[in-house]
């Protein structure tokens, strides 16, 4: 399944590219593509773990960059 | 600008003046107070980055750094340090939020409300709360909030926001209109066809923002570079600063420690991270800007290496809509009767090819005022179509027959061909051959030109596709300049087609550059997938082209080809600059300072400079 989520407070271009390694490495995850310019991303992952796969997410970019949020 | 810009500011300027105050009185505490000032909050990051264990972060090797000159007696250059990173940061923000304010400037075409008409009264709805079959009502200077018909009212459009287009669009009852324009002179009435998210705004809007996920190979390249970059070049000021001091003696220790601190100002590759989405964000929003919606920056870096052009012939290089170019009538017959006989017949079928026949009649007897023109069809009876071959009926009591050369066989009537190409409707009746009237496609207006100039812009080689036949094509072809010409095909047959004509004759080449198919989008799915990127046009209302195409273009004029082509080049050529020049400043700093002939001050100069000179070349990219 893949959605577009809007990102908060992504501001080093770095950062996202982290984000983006931090976040395909979990397990489950097909895909993840995160736009700085656009603050948004793009995560394709297993539809039955997805709401964990999203709590995961948002664990390692907090790791990243401790204000940066995803929107839900 | 936001508060904490505003913040960010204020500690620039507070440490700026504590630093020239030390330089001027030579006191250590305002350099104390200078360094923290400007780095308190990065100090304070990086003890957090240690706790969770990010030490690659920027903060903590800036922190380090500056650290590691204060150890070596350097207090102005560790000032320098943290100071000049602030700036750094805070330019980086400002830029970055610059883009983006002013591609949601150039996005700012969704209306923010809808006049709904609720029993004769006006409603202000949101335009998100509008369905299909509502009627609106839009005064001049709003804009239009969903896709619709207009029921009443006749008005100018300004369609420049998506279309790039600056001449305004005239509209009246009937037309369907589209949403983001902005409604200029009358007020309309307006009978909803889409609700908002299926609405032609919602999808522009929607593909502009997500063009920045389909990502650039050369974005991928940087963000795995800079992986990569930042521990070796941590990792090797870690054995800058231990091993030469192992070898050489401790008592050179200050001397590699400050080396290896310039190393560490240095491994942060944040100009090339941001400067590579930043322009490639920018050169999308100028397409926007245009009237070309380009779906990812995937693309745009495709179009920039594009040396294969393929086209669709109608509706692409042609109008795609039919005109009368010659009637032929036989001899006692006059051109009059003949193509008011065609035109009466004619009128009842829906082929494109029967419409231009009555319009060429209806344009003529608009022209002449002639009264003899009255409603033709009906001295038409007993109308039929035969498929494949044309049509047949009784007009003024005598069977007469209209269509292609198969059919006046069929009758055994005597036909002659005509020698202007085009395509040809043959008219018969039960006494023999009447005469024939050619119908041919109009190659649009700068057709020619944009070919040329795509030819200057490096595409070698350009080539229709068609359907049609040989004669139409090459004819078409030899007015707008393609190279090759594929006649002839099936839809199934275009792909394989194109292959074969792509194929390198003395199979040593290897193909460096891309294929760009031009066409409506809609039959052409399988010659599409092919393509390196693929481009539909004039793609107002048309869902299908705006799934299947890679790139849409907006509006029917072929030129913009040409504009998206130099968008694309110029932009990447501002990301190979910023590259290069990124990284060559760095390795030259990097050497340099490995071999003691660099200072913090160039270090500082080599990531904090190259960022801040990066982003401005990026954004030039919005200039477009």
């Amino acid at each position: 399944m893949k959605k577009t989520y809007k990102m908060e407070n992504l501001d080093c271009a770095n950062c996202a590219a982290k984000m983006e390694n931090a976040i395909g490495k979990i397990d489950g995850v097909n895909e993840c593509s995160i736009s700085f310019m656009a603050q948004k991303m793009t995560l394709d992952a297993d539809e039955t773990k997805f709401d964990d796969i999203l709590d995961s997410a948002q664990k390692a970019v907090k790791k990243v960059d401790r204000d940066c949020k995803i929107i839900r | 600008m936001t508060k904490s810009q505003k913040i960010d500011i204020g500690k620039i300027c507070i440490s700026a003046v504590l630093y020239i105050i030390g330089f001027i009185t030579g006191n250590l505490w305002f350099f104390i107070a200078a360094y923290a000032v400007a780095g308190y909050e990065t100090i304070f990051e990086s003890v957090m980055g240690v706790v969770h264990l990010q030490l690659l972060d920027e903060n903590f090797l800036m922190t380090i750094a500056s650290i590691g000159a204060i150890y070596c007696g350097e207090y102005p250059e560790a000032v320098a340090v943290m100071l000049f990173y602030q700036v750094g940061e805070f330019f980086e923000n400002y830029a970055v939020n610059n883009s983006r304010k002013s591609i949601a400037d150039l996005m700012n075409i969704k209306a923010d409300f809808a006049n709904k008409l609720i029993g004769g009264e006006e409603v202000r709805v949101e335009p998100e709360e509008l369905v299909t079959g509502d009627i609106i009502l839009i005064r001049p200077g709003e804009r239009i909030p969903v896709d619709g018909i207009v029921t009443e009212g006749s008005s100018s459009l300004d369609t420049a926001a998506l279309t790039g287009e600056s001449v305004p669009r005239d509209v009246e009852a009937g037309n369907e209109i589209i949403s983001g324009t902005i409604n200029l002179t009358g007020v309309l009435k307006v009978r909803v066809t889409k609700p908002y998210e299926d609405s032609t705004v919602a999808k522009v809007l929607d593909l502009v923002e997500n063009a920045g996920s389909r990502k650039a190979h050369v974005e991928k390249f940087i963000t795995k570079f800079a992986h990569y970059y930042t521990p070796i070049v941590v990792g090797a000021a870690v054995i800058l600063a231990i091993v030469p001091p192992i070898i050489l003696g401790w008592s050179q220790f200050n001397d590699w420690l400050y080396r290896a601190m310039i190393f560490l100002v240095i491994s942060c590759p944040c100009a090339l991270v941001i400067s590579v989405p930043l322009s490639l964000f920018a050169g999308v929003g100028s397409a926007s800007r245009q009237g070309i919606l380009v779906k990812g920056s995937n693309y745009l870096e495709a179009l920039a290496k594009v040396d294969t052009f393929a086209f669709d012939k109608t509706g692409t290089l042609t109008t795609g809509r039919f005109a009368v170019t010659s009637i032929l009538p036989e001899a006692g017959l006059s051109e009059e009767d003949f193509l008011r006989m065609a035109a009466a017949c004619e009128s009842l079928s829906n082929h494109p090819i029967a419409a231009s026949i009555a319009a060429c009649f209806d344009a003529r007897t608009k022209e002449s005022a002639a009264e003899s023109a009255c409603a033709p069809s009906d001295e038409v009876t007993d109308y039929e179509e035969i498929s494949g071959k044309g049509i047949k009926c009784i007009y003024n009591g005598k069977q007469v027959y209209f269509g292609n050369a198969r059919l006046m066989s069929d009758v055994g009537a005597s036909y002659k061909e005509p020698s202007a190409t085009g395509s040809v409707v043959y008219g018969a009746d039960d006494s023999g051959y009447l005469g024939c009237i050619v119908v041919a496609d109009q190659i649009r207006e700068n057709c020619a030109k944009t070919l040329a100039e795509l030819k200057t812009l490096g595409v070698k080689r350009e080539i229709m596709l068609t359907g049609d036949r040989k004669e139409i094509a090459a004819s078409i072809a030899s007015e707008a300049g393609v190279t090759d010409v594929l006649a002839e095909l099936l839809p199934e047959q275009k792909v394989e087609a194109l292959e074969n004509v792509l194929a390198p004759s003395d199979g040593g080449q290897e193909k460096t550059g891309r294929l760009v198919f031009v066409g409506d989008g809609i039959n052409d799915a399988p010659v599409l997938a092919r393509a390196d990127v693929g481009i539909a046009m004039g793609a107002f209302g048309s869902d299908a082209a705006v799934e299947a195409a890679d790139v849409v273009i907006m509006t029917d004029d072929i030129s913009r080809l040409t504009a998206v082509m130099k968008i694309a080049k110029k932009t990447m050529r501002i990301c190979k600059q910023n590259v290069v020049f990124a990284l060559g400043v760095k390795f030259a700093v990097l050497i340099l300072g490995a071999i003691g002939l660099a200072t913090m001050w160039e270090a500082v100069f080599a990531d904090v400079g190259v960022a801040m000179i990066a982003i401005l070349n990026s954004m030039r990219a919005l200039k477009l």
